[in-house]
């Protein structure tokens, strides 16, 4: 216990130190709200259903945040750290393998959560974005779609040979998650096509769900982003459990 | 002599590859016991299935009397292990690493003197990228001795170290052994176990072909002394060396002698006889077999595996 302790506040300083991680987590989602408040402002329109531009977006870069956090950090650090034998010199120790796994998972579930206050914070402030939800389900819908998106990670992790190839395997899952899924861009705006499209993506039905709960949908409305999302947690956390290598 | 290692009928084999054919040895509390061989010889796999970080596929193993694969955690708490192959993470610095490692142990010693032991606490808040590979492997040594272990696993400890930080890696060791602890090491240096162990285990194609104190692997090689010198006259006439007791051959190339023989006396006799002959000469010196000539004859040669024996 005391080695989970003591390992998830190092890596919470390394998280720090690595520039690129901390700012797709913390900063980058910060600057897209700028980007797009500044060019759509936040004007209710019956487009959006008598929303604003960052009401509908704010909560929909979140899930730009778990995409930084699961798909990119969590897969590079665990593959790096097996690659480079990091773990191996873990293994020589009592440490339990659930402590390296459930420092990573804090340490970016803290970063996640914070990459979101930061947000939202900035989005009422400049932008006096609307929310109509309760706190309580939003965050269990973000704690969901999060780990989620972890085990998608470690998944990644767990398949890539390499960190070279995690880190490549993680930005293919990345981008088109990120463009694809309304996370960026509303989906309002995609062609019909596309928006069916938009479906195959984890990503879609996390930007759904993180919409829905902000303006105070039932669960009831979101059981398919519910099933989703807890198959990929379940199926994820079994094959990177089934596929996890020491060297 | 209590065993902190006991070693049984120790097999592994990758596919078709035996890498460990059915060793045993034991290794004594407060020995540094030594294990060299060529590369590919079974040695790591030795000292992994040692530590617990691989399984064999049959023998038996006890390390200070438990058994690494069935009660590893315990093990772990009382042994200290550096790998050969392994990292930290680029941006943790030296003083959280030794902080982090510590606190994965039940009964950790305090770290701190460990900083001073091992010349490294004017690195105290250097990051691992940023330190040397000399840096690096004292680093390493001071995470395996950071719960006080009572065996402590050295894997090719100072490959790919200058000979300062070879050497400054000896006196690490024997300090190791000072303060009570037993030592396993692997290495690639002749030079290092002849300095460093009790007793050296010599390991080919996984099987063990010598286990002894340095001294006697030498002295079982009978191998000869060689006295080479430069005759400081022309026309030295080196045939009253053939006479000395122990002497079996002279060679002369030019100036230079060579006179190769057995015996405890064998350069004192030589010199005497050179001085009795009023003979003056240069640059004599000796070369006397080393454990270095005991493994090349009793390992195969990688780039010449018909030659065998040299």
């Amino acid at each position: 216990m005391k080695g989970l302790v003591k390992l998830f506040w190092v890596e919470f300083k390394l998280y720090m130190r690595q520039p690129q991680a901390a700012f797709f987590s913390l900063v980058f989602p910060l600057l897209l709200l700028f980007m797009f408040g500044s060019i759509y402002g936040n004007k209710p329109t019956p487009f959006f259903g008598g929303r604003g531009m960052v009401d509908v977006s704010a909560p929909a870069y979140i899930a730009i945040i778990m995409g930084s956090t699961g798909l990119m950090s969590i897969s590079i650090v665990v593959s790096t750290y097996r690659e480079r034998g990091i773990l191996r010199r873990f293994r020589a120790t009592p440490l339990r393998p659930a402590a390296i796994i459930g420092a990573q998972v804090a340490v970016n579930f803290l970063m996640t959560l914070a990459g979101t206050i930061i947000l939202v914070g900035g989005a009422r402030l400049v932008y006096h974005m609307q929310f109509n939800g309760a706190v309580g389900a939003v965050f269990v819908g973000f704690t969901l779609s999060t780990l989620s998106f972890f085990a998608i990670g470690f998944v990644v992790a767990s398949l890539a040979r390499t960190s070279r190839v995690a880190q490549i395997f993680g930005m293919l899952l990345y981008f088109p998650n990120i463009f694809l899924s309304g996370a960026t861009v509303p989906k309002e705006i995609f062609p019909a096509a596309m928006r069916s499209v938009s479906k195959v993506f984890p990503m879609t039905h996390v930007v759904n769900l993180m919409q829905g709960l902000w303006i105070g949908n039932p669960w009831s409305k979101h059981i398919t982003e519910v099933v989703v999302l807890a198959g990929f947690l379940v199926v994820g956390g079994i094959v990177s459990a089934k596929t996890f290598r020491w060297e | 002599m209590t065993a902190a290692i006991t070693v049984n009928a120790l097999r592994k084999t990758y596919g078709p590859l035996t890498a460990v054919d059915g060793i045993g040895f034991e290794v004594g509390a407060g020995e540094i016991f030594g294990m060299v061989g060529p590369n590919g010889a079974g040695k790591t796999t030795t000292i992994e299935c040692l530590e617990g970080m691989r399984a064999p596929d049959s023998g038996d193993v006890r390390i200070l009397g438990l058994d690494p694969r069935r009660d590893g955690y315990p093990l772990r708490e009382r042994i200290g292990v550096q790998l050969q192959q392994s990292a930290l993470p680029d941006d943790i610095k030296v003083w959280e690493a030794l902080d982090l490692f510590a606190s994965y142990y039940r009964k950790p010693a305090p770290w701190e003197p460990l900083l001073d032991e091992l010349g490294i606490a004017d690195k105290r808040d250097a990051r691992f990228s940023k330190l040397s590979g000399g840096q690096k492997q004292r680093l390493f040594i001071a995470l395996a001795l950071v719960n006080d272990p009572e065996l402590v696993f050295l894997d090719e400890l100072t490959t790919g170290l200058d000979p300062h930080a070879r050497r400054a890696m000896w006196n690490l060791v024997r300090a190791i052994r000072d303060r009570g602890k037993t030592v396993f090491l692997t290495t690639h240096y002749m030079e290092e176990a002849e300095q460093l162990c009790s007793r050296v285990l010599i390991i080919d194609r996984g099987k063990i072909v010598a286990l002894d104190t340095p001294e006697n692997l030498v002295g079982s090689l009978k191998a000869e002394t060689r006295i080479i010198f430069t005759a400081a006259e022309p026309g030295y006439d080196p045939a009253p060396l053939r006479a000395v007791a122990g002497v079996t051959r002279v060679d002369v190339a030019g100036d230079k002698i060579t006179v190769t023989g057995r015996g405890d006396r064998l350069v004192i006799l030589v010199v005497n006889a050179l001085d009795a002959q009023g003979a003056r000469f240069r640059d004599l010196r000796t070369e006397q077999p080393s454990l270095d000539d005991v493994f090349m004859a009793m390992t195969r040669d990688e780039m010449n595996p018909e030659g065998g024996a040299k």
